[in-house]
C-alpha cells in the first residue's frame, strides 16, 4: 500500500510498487489529464509535480512518491484558471493539444525559477517538452504573458 | 481529508466515483469520459424535444442552441471550429450558441476522410448552403410569427427581427412548425453571400476545442474506457509483412501480477500478420508482461531489405524508360534536349521519415449486441471500415468507430490499420480490450514516409532560356498499397499515386515537358507506405525547387527572375475557376512579395546566405500558393546549419478563421525544418531503426528560428493550410547553404556530415 497526495487529497494504492507513477494516475485513479508519449521520459507528455518539482510521471515510480505531494494538471487550479492556463486560451497555443498538460505544468515550474523569463530560458527549460504540432512560438508566448500577469505587470 | 483506496479491488467502485456521463449508469455499457463532441457540445441540446434539422449537417433547438455535425478529425486543426464558422456565417447564428458534434462512423456522412488539407476547401460550399438554406426556412417562418412579409425580415445573430419586432431562433424553433428539410439539388443552387457581407468567416475567433486542452479534460483515443476491459500490448513482429510465428515462450511473464496470457492473432484481412497480443489486468502489467514474453518468428523477405537497397531499386527504375505512369508526356522533349545549348541533370533524394504522432497508436474495442464499436481516433473511416468487417468476418455494418479527438494525425491516423488487432483480440478472447502501442511499438508499426529518388533534366536554348523539363519520381506508393481504386490514370493510361507525385506538377512554364511517376514496388513490399504531412509535395518540391535553383545558377539568371520568367500565368498554367483562379500568376505574387519581405538581394554576413523556394502546396486543384526565403549561417568546421529566420508568403485563398490559419502555417513550417534538418530515419533489414527520441529527434523549441508569416488578401475559394507550408521550407534552407556556401545538398535530411563533404567537393 503506497500513500501519497494527489491534487491535496490523500491517496492510496495497492499495487507494484515500481509500476511508473503516469499508469497509477492514469488507469488506477482515473485521471486522464496526464499523458502517455514516449516512456523514456523525453518528450515531457507525462509531467506533473512532486512536492513542487516538475517530473516525468513516465520514468518515476510508484514507490518515489510515498507520502510526497503529486500534482496533476487537473489539480494546478481548481477552476482551471491558472495564469498559464488562461494565457494559453488567449494566445491559443494548443493544437492537437496532446503535450500541452506537460507543457504547462513543465511552464508552472519555470515561472516559479524565473518569474521573468527571457527566451533563453524559456528554451533552456522548455526544450524538453516536445510539442509534435510544433506550437512552440505560442508556447514562448504565452509563458510570457502569463510570468506578466503573475508579477502584476500585464505586459 | 478525503481517502481514496484506488487498487485493482477498488477499481469498479471508482469507475462510478468518476463523474462523466453518470447518466449512463444502469446500461451494460457505461463510458466513464464523454467523447469530444460532448465536451464541446451542451448535451442537453441533443434531446431537446422541438428540433430544427434542415439537413444532416446541423440542428436547431429550442434554447436556440445550433449544434453542428463535425464528420472530420480534430487533430489539431480546429476543423471543427472553422466549419462551423461556414455554416453559421450563412445561417446568421449566434456564434456563442455554436456547439460541434464530432460524429461517430455512419454511412450518411459518405466519405469519412480527413486528410490532403482538403477540409475547409471540400466544406465550403456545402455548408455555406446549408446554413444558407436554414436562414430562409427560419425568416419565413419567423414571419408567419411575426405576422409580417418575409421580404421585410433580417436575420441576425441569432433572431430574426421586423421593425422593431424581433423574435430568436430558439423561439422560432420552439413556436413554429419548421419541419423543412432541404433536397440536395435545391441546397447546391442555393446562393451564397458575398464576401463583403461576411460576419463570422474571415474574423478572428477562439478555437472551440481549445478550453479543453488547458485543463485535462480532453478525451483522446488512448483516454477511452469501458467496463471490463483488458489491456493489451502487441509484440511486433520482424517484418511489416509476412512474419509467421513459430512459438510464444510466456513463461518469464507469468512473474507478472495482473498478467492474463498471449495469444498469435489471426487476421483474414492480413493486416497485422505475425502479431501477438499481450493481455494483462492493466497497462503496466501488460507492458512489462510483453517486454517478457519470448515469441519465435520466421520472418518475411523484408529482412533481406535496407534503405539503400530501396534506394538502389528506384535508381533501376528510373533507368528503365519502359515504366510508370506519364502525367505529363508533351510531344517534342527529347527533340528540344538534343537541341539545347546546354542541360543539367540532377538527382535528388529523401531517406525515411516517421510520422511520431505524439499519442502512440491505440484502440479500444468490443462487441455489443453484435455490433463491434471500435473506440479511437482516426482520420478515415471509410478506409478502414470495411477492412474490419473482413478482419471480423462481419458485415461492414457490424462495425463502427466512435469519435475522439487525436492526439496528432499528421497522415498516420489516415492508416487505421491500428484498430484491426484491437478488434481482433477482442474477437479472441471475448471482452472489450483496450490496445495501448509503447511508442517502440508505434514506431515499428508505423506507416512512415516512403525514401525517395528523383532525378530531373532540363534544357536550355539561347539566354538560359527553358526549352524543356522531364522529371522522373520513384518512391513507395501508400495509395496503391491502401486503396488502388482512389489511383487516377496517367496519359499512358497506368494509373498512379497522386499523393505521391504531386508538386511535380509544378506551374512553371518551361517548353516541353514530361512527368513520370514510378511505384517503388520494393518499397511497397517491404514495409506499408504512409501519408505523412504533404505526402510527395515533401519530396517533390525538394527537387524541383532545389533544382530550379541549380538551374538558375547554371543559366547565370537570378534565381527568382529565372522563376517568374516561368511563372507567366499561360497555357495550361493559366489556371481555372473556381480553384486555381489567375494560376501561376498568384504563385508569381507570392515570390515576388517574399523576395521583398526577406531582403533578397540584400549583401549578408560571411557563411550567411539567402536561398528562396515556392510551391503550390499540394494539388493543382486546390494550389496553395507559397513562397518563402530562408536565412541560414553555415559552421564550416562542424557543418552545422543555423536556420536564423524564415519569411513565409501564403495565399490561401479566403481565410476562413485567420487565427487557426496562422497556427497552421507556423506549425507546417517548423514541421519543414524539423524535416530538412532535424528528424530522417532509416530502414535496415526490415525495420525503421529509431524507435525513440533517444535517437529520432524531431524539432525542439530551442531549434525554432526568428519567423515572419503573411498571407496576402484574397476572396478566391479557400485552399488547404494544414500541410502546404511543410513543402516549401526544406528547399529554401538547401538553395540558402548553396548561397552561404557554394555548397550543395541534395538529400533530405540534410545532415552536418554531409554539408562538410558538400564544403569540401564543391567547385
Amino acid at each position: 500500500m503506497t500513500t501519497f497526495k494527489l491534487n491535496d487529497r490523500s491517496v492510496s494504492v495497492d499495487i507494484a510498487e515500481d509500476t511508473p507513477l503516469l499508469w497509477v494516475i492514469r488507469d488506477e485513479i482515473g485521471l486522464k489529464g496526464t499523458k502517455f508519449g514516449c516512456g523514456i521520459g523525453m518528450c515531457g507528455a507525462c509531467t506533473v509535480h512532486i512536492d513542487g518539482r516538475a517530473v516525468r510521471s513516465c520514468i518515476t515510480p510508484l514507490a518515489a512518491v510515498a507520502n510526497a505531494a503529486v500534482t496533476t494538471i487537473e489539480g494546478l487550479d481548481q477552476n482551471g484558471q491558472h495564469p498559464l492556463q488562461k494565457a494559453w486560451i488567449e494566445t491559443q497555443v494548443p493544437q492537437c493539444g496532446y503535450c500541452q498538460s506537460g507543457q504547462i505544468m513543465q511552464a508552472a515550474t519555470l515561472l516559479k525559477d524565473f518569474p521573468d523569463p527571457s527566451d533563453k530560458d524559456i528554451d533552456a527549460v522548455m526544450s524538453g517538452n516536445l510539442c509534435r504540432c510544433m506550437a512552440y512560438i505560442r508556447i514562448r508566448r504565452a509563458i510570457k504573458a502569463a510570468a506578466a500577469e503573475m508579477r502584476g505587470t500585464h505586459g | 481529508m478525503d481517502e481514496v483506496l484506488a487498487g485493482p479491488a477498488m477499481k469498479q467502485n471508482l469507475v462510478s466515483r468518476r463523474s462523466f456521463l453518470i447518466g449512463a449508469a444502469g446500461t451494460s455499457v457505461l463510458f466513464g469520459f464523454p467523447r469530444p463532441g460532448f465536451i464541446a457540445a451542451d448535451a442537453a441540446s441533443t434531446s431537446a424535444a422541438a428540433l430544427f434539422e434542415p439537413t444532416i449537417w446541423y440542428r436547431v433547438d429550442r434554447s436556440g442552441i445550433v449544434t453542428v455535425s463535425i464528420i472530420r478529425a480534430e487533430m489539431g486543426q480546429h476543423v471543427g471550429t472553422a466549419l462551423a464558422r461556414i455554416l453559421a456565417d450563412e445561417l446568421e447564428a449566434d456564434w456563442d450558441k455554436v456547439r460541434l458534434d464530432y460524429v461517430d462512423s455512419d454511412p450518411k456522412w459518405g466519405l469519412m476522410i480527413t486528410g490532403a488539407s482538403w477540409s475547409v476547401w471540400q466544406t465550403f460550399m456545402p455548408f455555406s448552403q446549408a446554413g444558407a438554406a436554414g436562414r430562409i426556412a427560419l425568416i419565413e417562418e419567423a414571419a408567419k410569427l411575426l405576422n409580417v412579409d418575409k421580404e421585410v425580415c433580417n436575420a441576425r445573430n441569432g433572431a430574426v427581427s421586423a421593425g422593431d419586432r424581433s423574435i430568436t431562433y430558439g423561439d422560432i424553433v420552439a413556436r413554429g412548425s419548421l419541419n423543412r428539410t432541404f433536397s440536395a439539388d435545391r441546397l447546391k443552387a442555393m446562393p451564397i453571400k458575398k464576401p463583403a457581407d461576411r460576419r463570422l468567416i474571415g474574423h478572428d475567433t477562439k478555437a472551440i476545442d481549445i478550453p479543453a486542452k488547458t485543463n485535462g479534460a480532453a478525451r483522446y483515443g488512448i483516454d477511452a474506457e469501458v467496463e471490463g476491459m483488458v489491456y493489451a500490448r502487441p509484440k511486433i513482429p520482424p517484418t511489416r509483412y509476412g512474419s509467421k510465428v513459430v512459438s510464444i515462450d510466456d513463461s518469464a511473464a507469468k512473474s507478472v501480477k495482473g498478467y492474463i496470457k498471449s495469444i498469435a492473432l489471426d487476421d483474414p484481412s492480413d493486416t497485422v500478420p505475425g502479431w501477438v497480443m499481450v493481455f494483462a489486468d492493466s497497462f503496466s502489467a501488460a507492458d512489462r508482461a510483453a517486454d517478457k514474453v519470448k515469441v519465435e518468428w520466421i520472418p518475411g523477405d523484408a529482412l533481406k531489405v535496407s534503405e539503400q537497397d530501396l534506394q538502389d531499386h528506384g535508381a533501376k527504375l528510373i533507368a528503365d524508360p519502359s515504366g510508370g505512369s506519364l502525367l505529363v508526356d508533351d510531344p517534342g522533349v527529347e527533340a528540344a534536349f538534343a537541341a539545347a545549348k546546354s542541360t543539367l541533370q540532377r538527382t535528388y533524394t529523401t531517406s525515411s521519415v516517421l510520422h511520431f504522432q505524439l499519442e502512440p497508436v491505440n484502440a479500444l474495442a468490443f462487441e455489443k449486441d453484435g455490433i463491434f464499436e471500435i473506440h479511437t481516433g482516426n482520420q478515415w473511416q471509410s478506409l478502414i471500415l470495411p477492412v474490419l468487417a473482413r478482419a471480423l468476418a462481419v458485415g461492414v455494418d457490424k462495425v463502427i468507430m466512435r469519435t475522439y479527438l487525436l492526439g496528432g494525425g499528421f497522415g498516420r491516423r489516415l492508416n487505421g490499420d491500428y484498430a484491426v488487432p484491437a478488434a481482433l483480440a477482442t474477437k479472441a478472447i471475448g471482452k472489450p480490450v483496450k490496445m495501448v502501442c509503447t511508442r517502440a511499438d508505434d514506431m515499428l508499426f508505423d506507416s512512415f514516409r516512403s525514401p525517395s529518388i528523383q532525378t530531373l533534366r532540363m534544357a536550355f536554348g539561347e539566354g538560359g532560356k527553358v526549352t524543356a523539363m522531364d522529371h522522373h519520381a520513384a518512391a513507395g506508393w501508400p495509395t496503391q498499397v491502401l486503396m488502388p481504386s482512389f489511383m487516377p490514370k496517367g496519359v499512358n493510361d497506368v494509373p498512379y499515386d497522386q499523393f505521391s507525385i504531386q508538386g511535380a506538377d509544378h506551374w512553371y512554364n518551361v517548353g516541353a515537358q514530361r512527368l513520370r511517376a514510378l511505384s517503388n514496388d520494393l518499397a511497397n513490399r517491404a514495409f506499408r507506405p504512409g501519408y505523412l504531412r504533404s505526402v510527395g509535395s515533401g519530396w517533390t518540391n525538394w527537387a524541383v525547387e532545389s533544382f530550379m535553383d541549380e538551374a538558375a545558377h547554371a543559366a547565370g539568371i537570378d534565381p527568382v527572375a529565372f522563376r517568374l520568367r516561368m511563372l507567366d500565368g499561360t497555357g495550361r498554367n493559366a489556371g481555372t475557376a473556381p480553384n486555381s483562379v489567375g494560376g501561376a500568376r498568384r504563385q508569381a505574387a507570392v515570390l515576388k512579395r517574399a523576395a521583398e519581405k526577406g531582403g533578397w538581394g540584400s549583401t549578408m554576413p560571411k557563411d550567411t546566405g539567402l536561398g528562396i523556394a515556392t510551391t503550390f502546396g499540394q494539388e493543382r486543384t486546390m494550389p496553395t500558393w507559397q513562397a518563402c526565403v530562408a536565412r541560414v549561417r553555415v559552421d564550416r568546421g562542424r557543418g552545422n546549419v543555423i536556420l536564423e529566420k524564415l519569411t513565409l508568403v501564403v495565399d490561401a485563398g479566403t481565410l476562413v478563421h485567420p487565427d487557426g490559419a496562422l497556427a497552421q502555417v507556423e506549425g507546417a513550417a517548423l514541421w519543414g525544418v524539423s524535416l530538412t534538418l532535424h528528424e530522417g530515419s532509416e530502414f535496415v533489414k526490415g525495420r525503421v531503426k529509431d524507435t525513440n527520441l533517444d535517437t529520432y529527434t524531431p524539432l525542439r523549441m530551442g531549434d525554432v528560428p526568428e519567423m515572419d508569416i503573411e498571407f496576402l488578401p484574397s476572396t478566391e475559394v479557400p485552399t488547404g493550410l494544414g500541410e502546404p507550408a511543410t513543402t516549401v521550407v526544406g528547399p529554401a534552407i538547401g538553395n540558402a547553404i548553396f548561397a552561404a556556401t557554394g555548397a550543395r545538398l541534395r538529400h533530405l535530411p540534410i545532415r552536418p556530415d554531409a554539408v562538410l563533404r558538400a564544403l569540401n567537393t564543391k567547385s
